[in-house]
């Protein structure tokens, strides 16, 4: 790839989702966009960023976006976080026994195998979650990895990775063109397309965000002005858990980290002024 | 290191099973049916864990699961089917036969390595 080239897509993705991809990063970039440009009949990336350039077909600036912000996911990913969160929603829980009310983002849904993991798994540590106003709000930015979201079929190849037997066998139906997870589990939760750069105070404030591997991807800045505007919407008892590899150090002290969990999880930083 | 025993009657599988074996760390023992797999077993008291197939002549695998834990060992290892049989039906009666994980082919070695980290082998 021509550095001209290379410094073009750079500047078109951080402008468009924030994406920084900094020096070097050349193979992710052909990785990624050999494949979309061939599909979309240009010879090379060369063709397709000169398209890009004059910046006349939306359809191809939105499928560039989504072919670099589309990220590996897996049912249960890191697994620790899973357990760790438990014990912390197990405290909300007890506080929001009267309302019956609880509700958990997941700012980067993908493909929904990190929503689908929650309700799974807060069912069988909760189960009264059912009668509850119970609701997990799942957005990205990419249209197409809702899609798949939205439909909760999965290949034979993306449930064995990270799902255990026991839950296929609960979890999941069979059915012609791969694995659909059960009705009741999909009921909590509601995909919607959303860009991290973009306002998201209209969706309201949450007892648990969870962004995992999304942040790492930004500039400091960027990063900065997302989770400040994640504390807003926060629970003043609520958390936060990050990817990780992902640290709120230097970013934003809106944040203190629960050092006593593994996990990246955050609890909003209590002020000075406030604790006076 | 902990053993591995392969069982699958395609020569192809069990070489790419032992590949993958040796990249997990695991020390990998073969049998091509069910029948050799009781033999390698009854031979082999410290077995951790079999990757097994589900068809195979001679021997199938879930005849050889019934078999094996029937059997008065001291220690009973791991059981992971790994089989191109992938409805549901056929899942559950392996589970109900005692097997502790399943993986439907054709697989990755980062399959084998979670499964294998899920039922506590690794």
């Amino acid at each position: 790839m021509n550095p001209a080239d290379y410094e073009y897509l750079s500047n078109f993705l951080l402008q468009r989702s924030g994406l920084s991809l900094g020096a070097g990063k050349e193979y992710l970039l052909e990785a990624r966009l050999i494949p979309l440009a061939q599909s979309l009949g240009f010879s090379d990336i060369h063709e397709l960023v000169n398209c890009l350039r004059l910046g006349k077909d939306k359809r191809i600036e939105f499928a560039v976006t989504e072919a670099m912000t589309t990220n590996e996911t897996s049912f249960f990913r890191d697994k620790k976080p899973f357990d760790e969160i438990t014990s912390l929603l197990k405290e909300i829980i007890e506080a929001r026994s009267s309302i019956k009310r609880l509700r958990i983002w997941c700012a980067a849904a993908s493909t929904g195998q990190e929503p689908y993991s929650l309700t799974m798994h807060l069912y069988d540590q909760f189960p009264f979650l059912t009668s509850w106003m119970f609701e997990i709000v799942g957005t990205d930015i990419s249209e197409k990895a809702l899609e798949t979201a939205r439909n909760g079929i999965y290949t034979q190849f993306e449930v064995q990775r990270g799902l255990p037997v026991q839950k296929l066998m609960s979890c999941f139906d069979h059915v012609e063109n791969g694995w659909k997870i059960k009705e009741r589990l999909q009921k909590p939760i509601k995909y919607k397309q959303l860009n991290l750069l973009e306002d998201f105070m209209h969706l309201g404030q949450f007892d648990l965000i969870l962004c995992r591997n999304v942040l790492i991807y930004f500039r400091n800045e960027t990063k900065a002005d997302i989770v400040n505007r994640f504390r807003k919407q926060i629970a003043g008892d609520g958390f936060l858990l990050l990817g990780a590899a992902e640290t709120m150090l230097g970013v934003s002290d809106e944040f203190e980290r629960l050092r006593e969990f593994n996990s990246a999880l955050y609890r909003p930083a209590v002020k000075e002024a406030a604790k006076k | 290191m902990k053993k591995i025993l392969l069982v699958d009657d395609s020569r192809a599988v069990r070489l790419v099973g032992t590949r993958m074996a040796r990249e997990i760390g695991l020390e990998p023992l073969e049998a091509e049916n069910g029948q050799k797999a009781l033999d390698v077993c009854r031979e082999t008291l410290d077995i951790d864990v079999i990757l097994l197939d589900w068809n195979m002549p001679i021997m199938d695998g879930l005849t050889f699961l019934k078999k094996l834990r029937e059997e008065d060992r001291e220690k009973q290892p791991v059981v992971v089917m790994c089989t191109t049989e992938n409805d549901m039906p056929r899942i559950i009666e392996a589970m109900s036969a005692g097997a502790n994980e399943y993986i439907m082919k054709p697989f990755t070695t980062d399959i084998v390595r979670e499964k294998l980290i899920e039922t506590g082998v690794i």
